[in-house]
């Protein structure tokens, strides 16, 4: 591919560690001039720090070499199934980095602090509205601890009910990202799987066999991961609800319904969002994300701290709720993502958001038309933001694995889509191609996987040996596990074993 | 016929097209599997804004906060740095702002490479043998840690030592919820006990002093219970580092140092410990291998892949050590740029910097009548201040003298909080803004 800096060397064999010299720098600090403290006692202070000396020049070309060894949405279509891989509006990086907003101290008094806070309630308000759950705690920092809050906020509903002791189970279904499970059993739950039935949906039979006075809660994607709506999930939270239980939303995919349908309107009781996905701030190659958690009124007492109040003299303020299960963050959460978000979600509105569901819809069933046939589809119904196909024929007839579609879709210019998730998707490809996308690029990315399904008929090894283009090519990564490396070390000693 | 937003290309003519080629006569007709009733309902928005708008309002928005330029000495867990201007720019590339999780390695050996070497660089100042790419935050990080030790020692209470971040005792109490870990708050390490699995220790500590983590190290491994210490890294430039004076799992707050307070967040929670728990820990850790096969008879190459992942969420789900999947990555290559920026003399030098600047602010106010610092021992860049006036009035009179004051403490059970603010200097405080400091406590200590 084109837009890799091509190195001769091996580059990844020499860290930072093994380049400059040493007395270089790239930065010079000022020297006290003023009167001289004693310093501290030996045995409280360091006696060596082993750190690259580089100077400016080598460390801003390495960084940017390695840079190029990266590929981003701004490299290419980026169809990774429930990422929400969209454009990311370069405005957001700007506001959020304007001083007034970037330089601001967590404890700072609220009064001096109202451009940050009335810009975050809005955001909230937004947030509220968007989902139909009327509280909101903006500060858990990626979707996963909104995930922890909401089900400990569960946790503590039950508890005041009296309840906790007999409700230890929470009822997760097949398709679900490994988050949930992970998540109910951090907060000391039981997880119970349900199976997924033929049309997509929950297998409603398991659902109201299981549902008894000790389950706590359910925890549903909507729409799920299959890209499929949750057929009848109204009528559901019903039978929960009548059990005594709570309904919790993944929001991961709220990208698909955007203005469209809220989960406080579905009957869910708490749910978490992903502003890195839906709401297009930059995912930095693992964070900084943002996961506030939404609930009704009855769980509103529980919340994270802090919420958001506007108090009576208009002054917006952080409060603590009355019941809430505690702080998920020294400060106030990750709050320069929270600027990002509420920039977007002003220059969309709600027109805008409406067209960001529909166009993202209309992408991934376009994708769907233009692939049909040519990979499996084993839940073959319209599907919404995402579509998953199966390469389980290409791996029965021609012996090709998924895993090597996907590398050789590297080779084509994109990157791949998840692939083996959902679990319950043999060989699975989830693509997601989200609204920014431009129908060429959709087309194109069809004629790649086309090409690829193709190729794994006529030249099987080929894809084997796929990728051939990228800055590396398949890596060992069972040996990375079996003997791992995982810092440098001088030269003369041997590598870390753990 | 145009596209409905720049942010979305698909044009009238581009939607009638694809609309055609999947059979749907029109767009609202793919959500049909929504339950009728509840679709399309009302929703109050603001209107949307052209980005001239929404440069114009979010600018003024930013300028309603209090000048960032203006004097402050608040720190207790957020500080001033001095960040190298090459962070900004080389973590604005946007090849690393806009990639996501690094799943396929072969095209993120950018993201991997340097996620190595921020678990190098953690490593080096921590003294411990393995990191992770980062948590949250410093408190996360730290509620992990108690997690990870309870399960490591198979014991159900920690115990934490004041004076430590209060934010960060919250947060850990929070985590605790879920296995049910008993938080026992204790002042001297005495009080630790065969019941706890870990002994959590912050340095410098909540009120700036500096401890000597040998004793507590020696006090908890008696009873069989591991030393988390809760590190800044910028003072690991100077300090002795935690590792070689006992600690089993060192955490810290990446943020001040890899760019900006930003109202707290984004942060960046650094987790690393001794490599006897390494299959234990939580979150992303990046591994050194080579390519499977070498190409055109080449040697095969080094790359980096992420690496023990039997330990998370997506493949051992309810048995994961932590359903931790997006972290903090890019704040974690920031931090990394800005450590190696300032390099090994670099980093001490502006510790040191730090240093001279908060002890000589705090001899200079010790010596207006009036106003005494308390003594603690040695500390880094935080002390307390007290004056002729109750701490909160104090606060109130600086604040009217255009000055951000350091942080009432009083309510804390530490006698020498009574009536004090907690106050930060670091090498990133202008000298006028001490001065600042000066002439205000002189007036305010001349009119009480």
């Amino acid at each position: 591919m084109s837009g890799y800096l091509p190195v001769a060397e091996d580059f990844g064999s020499r860290l930072s560690f093994d380049r400059g010299e040493p007395g270089r720098r790239a930065v010079d600090v000022p020297s006290w001039n003023g009167a001289a403290s004693p310093l501290l006692d030996a045995h409280l202070l360091r006696d060596s720090l082993r750190l690259p000396e580089m100077s400016q020049g080598e460390l801003v070309r390495y960084y940017t070499a390695l840079s190029t060894r990266n590929y981003g949405i701004d490299s290419g279509t980026y169809p990774l199934g429930s990422c929400t891989m969209k454009l990311n509006p370069k405005v957001n990086d700007l506001i959020a980095s304007l001083p007034g907003f970037a330089d601001a101290h967590p404890l700072a008094r609220e009064e001096d602090m109202q451009g940050t806070l009335r810009s975050l309630l809005e955001l909230r308000d937004g947030l509220a509205e968007i989902t139909g759950l009327p509280a909101v705690s903006l500060a858990p920092a990626a979707g996963a601890q909104g995930e922890f809050a909401g089900v400990l906020m569960i946790t503590a509903a039950l508890e005041d009910r009296g309840e906790l002791q007999q409700r230890r189970r929470v009822l997760v279904p097949d398709s679900a990202h490994g988050t949930n499970p992970a998540t109910a059993a951090m907060a000391g739950f039981q997880v119970t799987q349900i199976p997924t039935a033929d049309d997509g949906s929950l297998d409603r039979a398991t659902i109201e066999r299981e549902l008894d006075e000790t389950v706590a809660g359910v925890m549903v994607t909507v729409p799920n991961t299959l890209g499929l709506w949750e057929r009848g999930i109204e009528e559901v939270a019903e039978l929960i609800h009548d059990a005594g239980a709570y309904l919790y939303a993944d929001g991961a995919n709220l990208n698909a319904i955007m203005g469209r349908v809220r989960y406080g309107d579905l009957g869910f009781d708490v749910a978490h969002l992903n502003l890195h996905k839906s709401f297009s701030t930059p995912h930095g190659g693992g964070g900084p994300g943002a996961g506030p958690v939404c609930c009704s009124e009855e769980l509103a007492p529980y919340l994270p701290t802090p919420i958001l109040e506007r108090c009576d003299d208009g002054v917006v303020r952080l409060a603590a709720p009355e019941r809430s299960i505690g702080k998920v963050q020294q400060f106030h959460g990750n709050v320069g993502v929270l600027l990002r978000a509420y920039a977007y979600m002003r220059a969309l509105g709600l027109e805008g958001l409406r067209a960001v569901s529909g166009q993202a819809v209309l992408n991934a069933n376009y994708l769907r038309a233009l692939l049909h046939g040519h990979y499996e589809l084993p839940y073959d119904r319209p599907v919404l933001h995402e579509v998953v196909f199966s390469g389980s024929r290409q791996r029965r007839e021609h012996g090709v694995r998924t895993y090597d579609i996907a590398k050789r879709l590297i080779d084509h210019g994109f990157h791949p889509p998840t692939v083996y998730f959902p679990l319950i998707v043999e060989e699975a490809l989830m693509i997601e191609p989200t609204e920014t996308e431009p129908p060429e690029a959709i087309e194109a990315l069809a004629a790649a996987l086309i090409a690829i399904a193709q190729e794994s008929a006529a030249d099987p090894d080929a894809l084997h040996a796929a990728p051939t283009t990228a800055p590396v090519g398949r890596l060992d990564e069972t040996n990375a596990a079996r003997r791992p490396v995982l810092r440098w070390q001088p030269p003369e000693s041997s590598a870390l074993s753990g | 016929m145009s596209s409905p937003h720049p942010y979305i290309p698909a044009t009238d003519a581009d939607r009638a097209l694809m609309l055609e080629r999947i059979g749907a006569a029109k767009l609202d007709d793919l959500f049909d599997d929504l339950p009728d009733s509840l679709r399309d309902p009302e929703i109050a928005l603001p209107p949307a804004l052209t980005e001239p708008e929404l440069i114009a309002l979010l600018s003024e928005r930013a300028a309603d906060n209090a000048a960032p330029s203006r004097p402050s000495f608040l720190g207790a867990g957020a500080y001033r740095r001095s960040v190298p201007s090459v962070v900004s720019h080389l973590i604005s590339r946007s090849e690393f702002v806009t990639a996501y999780t690094p799943y396929q390695p072969e095209i993120s050996q950018g993201t991997l490479q340097s996620g190595f070497e921020f678990q190098s660089v953690v490593c080096e100042l921590t003294g411990m043998d393995v990191a992770n790419v980062g948590l949250y935050d410093v408190a996360s990080a730290t509620a992990e840690a108690c997690l990870m030790a309870a399960r490591a020692t198979k014991r159900g209470a920690v115990a934490v030592l004041e004076p430590i971040h209060p934010g960060t005792v919250d947060v850990v109490r929070t985590y605790g919820r879920g296995p049910g870990l008993r938080i026992d708050s204790i002042a001297s390490p005495d009080a630790v006990g065969e019941g706890h699995a870990c002994l959590v220790v912050q340095q410098p500590d909540f009120l700036g002093a500096i401890l000597d983590l040998e004793p507590f190290a020696e006090a908890a491994h008696d009873v069989g219970t591991l030393l988390v210490t809760v590190a800044d890294p910028f003072a690991l430039g100077l300090l002795r580092a935690p590792g070689d004076a006992g600690a089993d799992i060192v955490t810290g707050e990446g943020r001040d140092l890899a760019g900006a307070t930003a109202f707290g967040g984004p942060s960046l929670g650094l987790f690393a410990a001794r490599s006897q728990f390494l299959r234990q820990m939580p979150g992303r850790i990046v591994g050194r291998t080579r390519e499977v096969a070498g190409r055109e008879g080449r040697e095969p190459r080094t790359g980096y892949v992420l690496t023990l992942q039997a330990r998370e969420q997506f493949i051992r789900r309810e048995r994961a050590t932590s359903n931790i999947s997006t972290a903090q990555a890019l704040i974690g290559l920031a931090f990394t740029i800005a450590v190696q920026a300032l390099g090994p003399q670099g980093l001490r030098a502006s510790a040191e910097l730090c240093y001279q600047r908060a002890h000589d602010t705090a001899r200079r106010v010790a010596a207006i009548p009036g106003f005494d610092v308390p003594e603690r021992g040695p500390w880094f860049q935080e002390f307390l201040v007290r004056g002729p006036l109750p701490a909160q009035r104090l606060a109130g009179e600086l604040s009217a003298r255009g000055i951000t004051p350091g942080l009432d403490v009083s309510h804390r059970a530490e006698p020498e909080t009574a009536d004090a603010l907690l106050c930060s200097v670091t090498e990133a405080t202008p000298d006028s803004h001490v001065d600042a400091l000066i002439n205000a406590l002189t007036e305010i200590g001349a009119q009480a």
